[in-house]
Order: C-alpha cells, then sequence, then structure tokens
C-alpha cells in the first residue's frame, strides 16, 4: 500500500477542500428522505428493482472510458442472481452519499482501485440485496427461505410450483433488516461477473446522444470563458476590459481568485471571443527565470546531490560498485506532459444564498463537492454535484477540481443564474496537472559472470505529493516518487532480487503545478529500471529475457506475465526480417504487466511499432474484453507519451498550447496489441492504468536492438533513430 | 444573421459571421452530438458533413456556409453506411469513453463511401481523428466488419 492510497483514504478532498479543513463524513445528519431517490425504493443502497424488473445498481465511482460502472454492476448481478439483460446503472451523487454517512464509500476513481477497492463492498451489497429479496418472497408465501432458490431475478418454491420475480417483491424486501456479513460466490462459480460482457450506455456514444459535462445545457443558462495567470508562480497584474464589454452577448467581466479573469456572456463562443479581446498583463516574478533549461539544470545537480530521501535500500551499494568486476552507468530523463482528456475541463454552476449545485465532470465526486462548499461558501448539506459523463479523465479530473471552483466563484456573481464555464483547450494545456518531470542516473554493478550484484538508482525531480497532497509525505519524503520500485509490498514491488541496491530521490520542486497522470511515477520508473536492465544485460553479454530471470527467482508473478510475452511474441526464435525486439515488465496498481514490443526503423530513422505483445495479472478478471481494451488503449496513451509528447517551459508558461504542437497518437501510429489475461484470482489488482507502465520501455528496448542506439531523453521523436 | 441547413432543417441563426459553425451547431441550435475539442481542426470531434463531404466544423466561420449547402449532423446522419457504422461500432464495443466518436462514425462512413473496401493504408491515412482513450483498433476492425456489410447490403 502506498501513500497515495492513504492519503487518498483520508478524505480531506482536494487541495483546496484541505486547507479549509473540509473532512465528509462528520457531523452530517442522516437524512431518510435521500435514501428514497427517484421513485422506486431502494431494496439497499445498491439496489433498486423496479416493478418492471429492470436492475438498478447504483454506482460512486466514475465511468470516464474505462468500463468501471460495467464491471461494478457485474460484480453486484452476481451476487444479486439478476438478469444481466436487465441491469442498469446510477450515479448517486455525492451529496446524497455525505447525507447517509458516505454509504457508497470512496467516490474518487483514480489509481486503478474503481473495481479493486470498492469490489467487496459492492458484492456484498448484491448479495444482501438477494438475501432480502428472498426472504421478502418467503415471508409472502410463508415458506422458509431456504426451500426457495433464485436464478436471473426470479425467485422459485418448487415444493408449491409457485414464482415471483424480483421487480414484484423489492417494495417489501426494501423494509427488511439487511443482514450482517452476507456470504459471497467462490469466483469459480462467477457466471456474469469474470465474462467478456458488453459495456452498459454504448448506445449514446454513437448516435451523439450522450451527454457529457460539456454539453449539460440549463434554462436560462450563461456561459463563461476564463483565463488563469499562464505563467506558473506568476500573478495577474492587471487587465483592460473596455473593449470585451462592449462586445455582442457580454454579461459581465470578473477577476476571480486573484489571477483569473472570466467574461460571462449569452454564448461560449461571445464569451471567449471577448476574453480574447481582454488586453491582461502578469507579473511572472522569479518565474522569469523558469523554463526547461533551468529545470534541466536543477535536476542535474539533484543527480548527484548529496542529500536524497531512500526509498528502496539494501546490502551496500557502493562497496558492492567498488568491487565490480564491471560497473555500468546512464542517465535519464522523462518529461512533462499533460493529460489532455479529449473533453476540456468544465463545469455549470447555480449558486444562491441558499444552495449551489454544480453539474461536471470529475473522478471524484465528493472531492467535487467539498470545493463546491468550500468556494460556495456554504455548508455541504447545501450543496450537490450531479455527475455527468466525462469525455476522459487520465488523472486530470481526479487531481485538481480547479475548474468546479472557478465555475462555482463564478455563479456566485451571478446569484440565480446558471453559468457553464469551458476551458479552451489552450487553458487546459497551460493550466495542467502535469506529469512531473525527472531525472535518473543509474549505476549497475555486475560481477565476473555476469550477475547484477548492486544497483543506484538516482531520481531526481518534482514530487507530486509535496504541492498536491503535502498531507501525504513522510517526514517530506515522497513514497510514491519509488512507485513500483519498493522492497516488497501488494501494491508495487520491484520484480528482482538485486542483493545491494539503493533507490535515493532528491526531490527538486517548481512553480509548475504536477499532477497523476495515468501510470503516475511508474511510467519514468519503468522506463529507468527497465531500459538500465536491458543495458545491463548487453554489457554482461547475456540475453535479456535470460539476464532478468536470473533476479526473478523470488517473484514468480513478476516473472510469469514476463515468460507470458516472451513465449506468445516468439522471443526464443527469429524476428521477422528488419524487425527488432524489446521487453519490459514491472508491478503497478496491485498488477503484474509485461511488454514485448516488435519494431523498424528505416535508413531515414523512421520507426514503425509493427507489434505490442502484453500480458497482465490483475488477480481477478472481471470483464476479460475491458480489460482488452484498457491494455489497447494505455499503449495508445503511453506510446504518446514516449514517442511524441513534452511540455516545455519559457517564463514560466507552457509552450505547447494545442494539438498542432502537443500531438496524439492517431490510428497511423497504432501498433498492433496482443492481450494476454492471465490471472491467478487470489488478490484484486488494477487495470486502467499498469500495462501503460512497459509501454515505453519495451519499444526503447526494441530500438536499440534495432540501432544500436539507447533513446534515454524522452520523446523518441526529438532523437536521431539512424543506425549507429 | 445567416440561414442554414441542418439535418433538412432550414434554421435561422443570429450570430456574429465569425462564429465557428461548431459552435453555431452546438449553442444556437441545440446539437450537442458534435464536440469541441481542439478549436484548430486538429482532433476531429467536430466532424460533420457539408454536402457530403466530412468536414471539420471548429475552424469554418459560419459566413463560409450557404443556404443551399446541405449540413448533417451525427443526429441527422442515418444513411445505411452510417447505420452499418454505428452497428459495427456497437458490435465490437468501440467506445470507451464516447467524446470522439460522434466524429470518428462519421469519419468512417466517409472513408467507406470513398473507398469499398478500404485497407489498412486508407484507414491509416484518412482516419486521423484523435482518440486520447485509445480505440484505434477496435476502430480498425469495425470499420473493415461495416464496410463489408454495406457491400453486402
Amino acid at each position: 500500500m502506498n501513500a497515495i492510497d492513504v492519503s487518498r483514504r483520508k478524505f480531506l478532498v482536494g487541495a483546496g477542500a484541505a486547507a479549509g479543513g473540509l473532512t465528509l463524513g462528520m457531523s452530517i445528519p442522516f437524512d431518510e428522505a435521500v435514501a428514497q431517490t427517484g421513485a422506486t425504493p431502494e431494496v439497499n443502497a445498491w439496489v433498486v428493482i423496479r416493478p418492471d424488473d429492470t436492475v438498478v445498481v447504483r454506482i460512486a465511482r466514475q465511468e470516464m472510458g474505462q468500463g468501471t460502472i460495467t464491471g461494478l454492476a457485474q460484480l453486484v448481478a452476481e451476487e444479486l442472481e439478476a438478469d444481466w439483460a436487465k441491469v442498469t446503472y446510477e450515479y448517486p451523487t455525492p451529496g446524497q452519499s455525505v447525507a447517509r454517512k458516505r454509504v457508497w464509500g470512496d467516490y474518487a476513481t483514480s489509481g486503478s482501485r474503481g473495481v479493486r477497492n470498492s469490489e467487496k463492498y459492492m458484492r456484498e451489497g448484491g448479495a444482501a440485496a438477494r438475501m432480502m429479496l428472498m426472504q421478502a418472497a418467503a415471508d409472502q408465501w410463508k415458506v422458509p427461505v431456504a426451500e426457495l432458490t433464485v436464478a436471473r431475478g426470479v425467485i422459485t418454491h418448487k415444493a408449491s410450483n409457485r414464482t415471483t420475480t424480483y421487480g414484484k417483491v423489492s417494495d417489501a424486501a426494501g423494509k427488511l433488516v439487511p443482514p450482517a456479513n452476507p456470504a459471497l460466490k467462490d469466483p469459480k462459480n462467477w457466471t456474469i461477473a469474470g465474462k467478456p460482457l458488453k459495456r452498459l450506455a454504448q448506445d449514446g456514444k454513437v448516435n451523439g446522444k450522450q451527454i457529457y459535462a460539456m454539453d449539460y445545457v440549463a434554462p436560462n443558462m450563461l456561459n463563461a470563458a476564463i483565463k488563469d495567470c499562464p505563467i506558473w508562480g506568476g500573478k495577474l497584474k492587471s487587465f483592460d476590459a473596455s473593449a470585451a464589454e462592449k462586445m455582442p452577448g457580454v454579461k459581465k467581466v470578473l477577476r476571480i481568485d486573484g489571477n483569473a479573469v472570466v467574461v460571462v456572456a449569452d454564448t461560449f463562443w461571445r464569451a471567449k471571443t471577448a476574453l480574447d479581446a481582454v488586453k491582461i498583463e502578469y507579473d511572472a516574478g522569479e518565474s522569469a527565470k523558469l523554463n526547461s533549461k533551468s529545470i534541466e539544470a536543477m535536476l542535474d545537480e539533484g543527480l548527484t546531490a548529496k542529500e536524497a530521501f531512500v526509498g528502496n535500500q539494501g546490502g551496500d551499494v557502493q562497496k558492492a560498485i567498488a568491487g565490480a568486476a564491471k560497473v555500468v552507468e546512464a542517465t535519464y530523463r522523462f518529461p512533462y506532459q499533460n493529460h489532455a482528456p479529449m473533453e476540456p475541463m468544465n463545469a455549470t454552476a447555480l449558486w444562491t444564498p441558499e444552495r449551489c449545485d454544480v453539474w461536471t465532470s470529475t473522478q471524484n465526486g465528493e472531492a467535487a463537492l467539498a470545493t463546491t462548499s468550500q468556494a460556495a461558501g456554504l455548508p455541504l448539506d447545501k450543496c450537490d454535484v450531479h455527475r455527468l459523463d466525462l469525455g476522459g479523465g487520465f488523472g486530470r479530473r481526479a487531481t485538481s477540481q480547479d475548474y468546479v471552483r472557478q465555475a462555482v466563484l463564478i455563479a456566485k456573481e451571478m446569484p440565480g443564474t446558471p453559468v457553464k464555464l469551458i476551458w479552451t483547450r489552450e487553458e487546459d494545456q497551460l493550466r495542467g496537472c502535469y506529469h512531473p518531470i525527472t531525472k535518473c542516473k543509474m549505476t549497475g554493478a555486475l560481477d565476473k559472470d555476469g550477475n547484477l550484484v548492486g544497483l543506484h538508482m538516482r531520481l531526481s525531480g518534482q514530487s507530486i505529493l509535496a504541492t498536491i497532497r503535502p498531507e501525504g509525505l513522510q517526514n517530506g519524503r515522497d513514497p510514491a516518487a519509488f512507485q513500483g520500485l519498493n522492497n516488497g509490498g501488494t501494491e508495487g514491488a520491484i520484480g528482482y532480487t538485486i542483493p545491494n541496491i539503493l533507490v535515493d530521490h532528491a526531490m527538486r520542486n517548481t512553480a509548475i503545478r504536477p499532477g497523476f497522470w495515468r501510470g503516475v511515477n511508474n511510467n519514468q520508473n519503468a522506463v529507468y529500471l527497465e531500459c538500465f536492465m536491458d543495458e545491463l544485460a548487453h554489457a554482461a553479454g547475456v540475453d535479456p529475457l535470460e539476464f532478468r530471470r536470473r533476479m526473478m527467482k523470488d517473484h514468480p508473478k513478476h516473472l510469469a506475465v514476463l515468460n507470458a510475452v516472451a513465449e506468445r511474441g516468439g522471443w526464443s526464435k527469429p524476428a521477422p526480417k528488419g524487425v527488432f525486439r524489446g521487453l519490459a515488465q514491472h508491478m503497478g496498481y496491485g498488477s503484474y504487466v509485461a511488454a514485448m514490443a516488435e519494431v523498424s526503423i528505416n535508413e531515414s530513422g523512421t520507426l514503425k511499432i509493427h507489434r505490442i505483445v502484453a500480458a497482465t495479472n490483475c488477480g481477478h478478471a472481471v470483464n476479460p474484453a475491458q480489460i482488452e481494451r484498457q491494455i489497447e488503449g494505455s499503449f495508445a496513451y503511453g506510446l504518446g507519451a514516449a514517442l511524441m509528447q513534452e511540455i516545455t517551459f519559457d517564463g514560466g508558461k507552457a509552450v505547447e498550447t494545442n494539438f498542432d504542437t502537443y500531438p496524439m497518437v492517431r490510428m497511423a501510429d497504432m501498433p498492433a496489441v496482443e492481450s494476454i489475461i492471465a490471472p491467478t484470482n487470489d488478490f484484486w489488482g488494477g487495470v486502467g492504468e499498469p500495462t501503460i507502465f512497459v509501454a515505453a520501455p519495451a519499444v526503447l528496448n526494441a530500438i536499440f536492438a534495432a540501432t544500436g542506439k539507447r533513446v534515454r531523453n524522452l520523446p523518441i521523436a526529438d532523437q536521431d533513430l539512424r543506425k549507429a | 444573421m445567416a440561414k442554414l441547413n441542418v439535418n433538412g432543417r432550414v434554421v435561422d441563426v443570429n450570430v456574429e459571421p465569425d462564429t465557428p459553425l461548431l459552435w453555431v451547431i452546438r449553442e444556437q441550435i441545440g446539437l450537442t452530438g458534435t464536440k469541441y475539442g481542439c478549436g484548430v481542426a486538429q482532433c476531429g470531434a467536430c466532424s460533420i458533413y457539408i454536402d457530403g463531404e466530412i468536414t471539420r466544423s471548429c475552424a469554418m466561420p459560419v459566413s463560409s456556409i450557404k443556404e443551399s449547402q446541405k449540413i448533417v449532423t451525427i443526429e441527422g446522419a442515418n444513411d445505411r453506411v452510417v447505420q452499418a457504422v454505428q452497428k459495427a461500432w456497437l458490435e465490437h464495443d468501440v467506445p470507451q469513453c464516447g467524446y470522439c466518436q460522434s466524429g470518428q462514425v462519421l469519419a468512417a462512413a466517409a472513408l467507406i463511401r470513398a473507398k469499398k473496401n478500404p485497407t489498412d493504408e486508407d484507414i491509416d491515412r484518412e482516419m486521423t481523428n484523435i482518440c486520447r482513450c485509445g480505440t484505434y483498433n477496435r476502430i480498425r476492425i469495425a470499420i473493415k466488419q461495416a464496410a463489408s456489410a454495406v457491400q453486402a447490403g
């Protein structure tokens, strides 16, 4: 368990909310009325069954494309013995949850926790509902419940040849006392969970009918455009809105939160056009000197600095290096990157002196609620957040609810009028929560037989927690900086036994806001470790698979996925002519992943990634079809980062402000992806992120195989890949 | 003031002439299936048909459109090619977040209309819309299936 989980579980929701001392779940009166949301009374918090036998599963975690709602609904339906064809879902609001003492638990949908951290209480919710429904039927028929059977939502009493359906007894069931600790099925007996079912709620995504937060419209709604200070660490000095105020449709020009200029107009386009006509001056202050070059120099200093936080230490690495038959050194760099979900940040807020409501897309409804309450100046029970579907999250909508705060502050200036705030793509690039920059100096000690006897991994770079969740630091140390490099543990353990090891982190922070970006620190840590393992293998003259295997005897789960990709990928057989291979493995968010990449590079240095073979052991595979899609998607996201994405800074400001300068993986870049889902069914691991870790290192190692060149500086597009 | 023919209906819209067609469709006409992604015709989330041609609407001023030109959005696109694409999309469970998929569906149908049996090269060349979730491989399979279905009639 790493500190991200611990600090998030504490539920000091978001930096803004924490500053105000808001902790949800305290001193909120139980509101019986909320238990009866919608027209049909619930069986319990998780299950509502309508008279027509439709099963509505209530889901607190957030769908954002990763398939979580489908997986969670499968788990509930499994225990409920529901008819899957009749299953649908709804989102309880965080306000309803707070009013019911957080009956739906954690809303945070990040860290690949959607399923693995809610499976138990949701399965229990389904099982309890089943028992209550059967008891209600038994009561009605006046027979012992043990004489009843249930299948696909139909309850049968064989002795009297009677049947009824869930919809007919759900009213009565809801009045029963819920059973404590209901027994759960052995996953071996699953018939709905574990199956490759199609996703719920897909129709609206192909016919344009799905309503994302961006599409929400309230009666009499106004629209707002915003420019927050684009210089990290800078300030808004002054602005002149005289021209903008006279432009068509403009209702108000505002300054909020000190540094942001806002135009409220009848339409977004008019608001945006008027905002572009506002003359704004900023004071960069110290950040005038903050640029990619100055950051690089600061990180370089950290690579050899005396002081560093220790993440993993065993034996005596300096002694091992001093006594080595061969010492290998290499320095790597992983840049800033932006999430850039397809739907830019947006939120609609309606504020009155009595109440504030927000309609938005967020990965954490409770954090959005706490943010709303604080910005609105109203207690939690006078606020609510209505969750709409997300056009992607990837951690951006989990890291910060800044757009929610802004929407509420704007709405507060327009009491009684709903205002929709939309960020432009440029605002999204300038006000990102960037994947932080790091560098890493790797030093490896090989003995005369080519075994790795010592490894020093010196990380130097920005800490996410130090800025975003300082309460997660441990005496100043950021435990998340060591994701995937820990000595044991169930969350992200290193997969090698190395007798002398030191992994330490010289924390070097900047004014630039970092964030949790799909895969988070695992992404660079896997590049550093797995590319260097490849370097060491070549230095030792040992096959990279064999070199790793020697150190993996005590890490059977890491080894199993590595072996699986090597076997399926044909590692031991020759690759097609002109095609070269690379391997990588890593563990994070509880899951074990590995990949083999096949690439070719032509004479002019153009890289083509032909094929990825990827394996995951995520413990239990709740929906293999959707896991496959997450694996494929994680390679699109991870390879985009490796191939072509970097945010650079000049004068404290991001330079790449749209997709023309911050390119994305498109169809032509996408390799074939073969997925191996190899669950061992003895733990619950994450799915949304883990396979992203091995995307870049597998490809980088294949590039070396093809060219003899080590790419140690990302993105790949900036490097000359012509043969060495 | 402009007159536009959208999904077979002529509508009057009162906007500045340089307003991008995307925002006219979304804000004046109220059709939100056409998405804002980048505003610079890079991502294709705003794709629509103008006289049957796939077009990115976010960087196209409304003043450049004549009343005689037929604008079709995802809500109004229902010919047999689009229907075949939507069916294939659902059969292959293509969408993840779905935000880009209106544009992907229309771009795919345009491709199939132009090339009855699109090759991988055709798909690579013509399907340039961005999907951050990375549904590309499913899109590729679904396009081929939809193309076969259209051929089979």
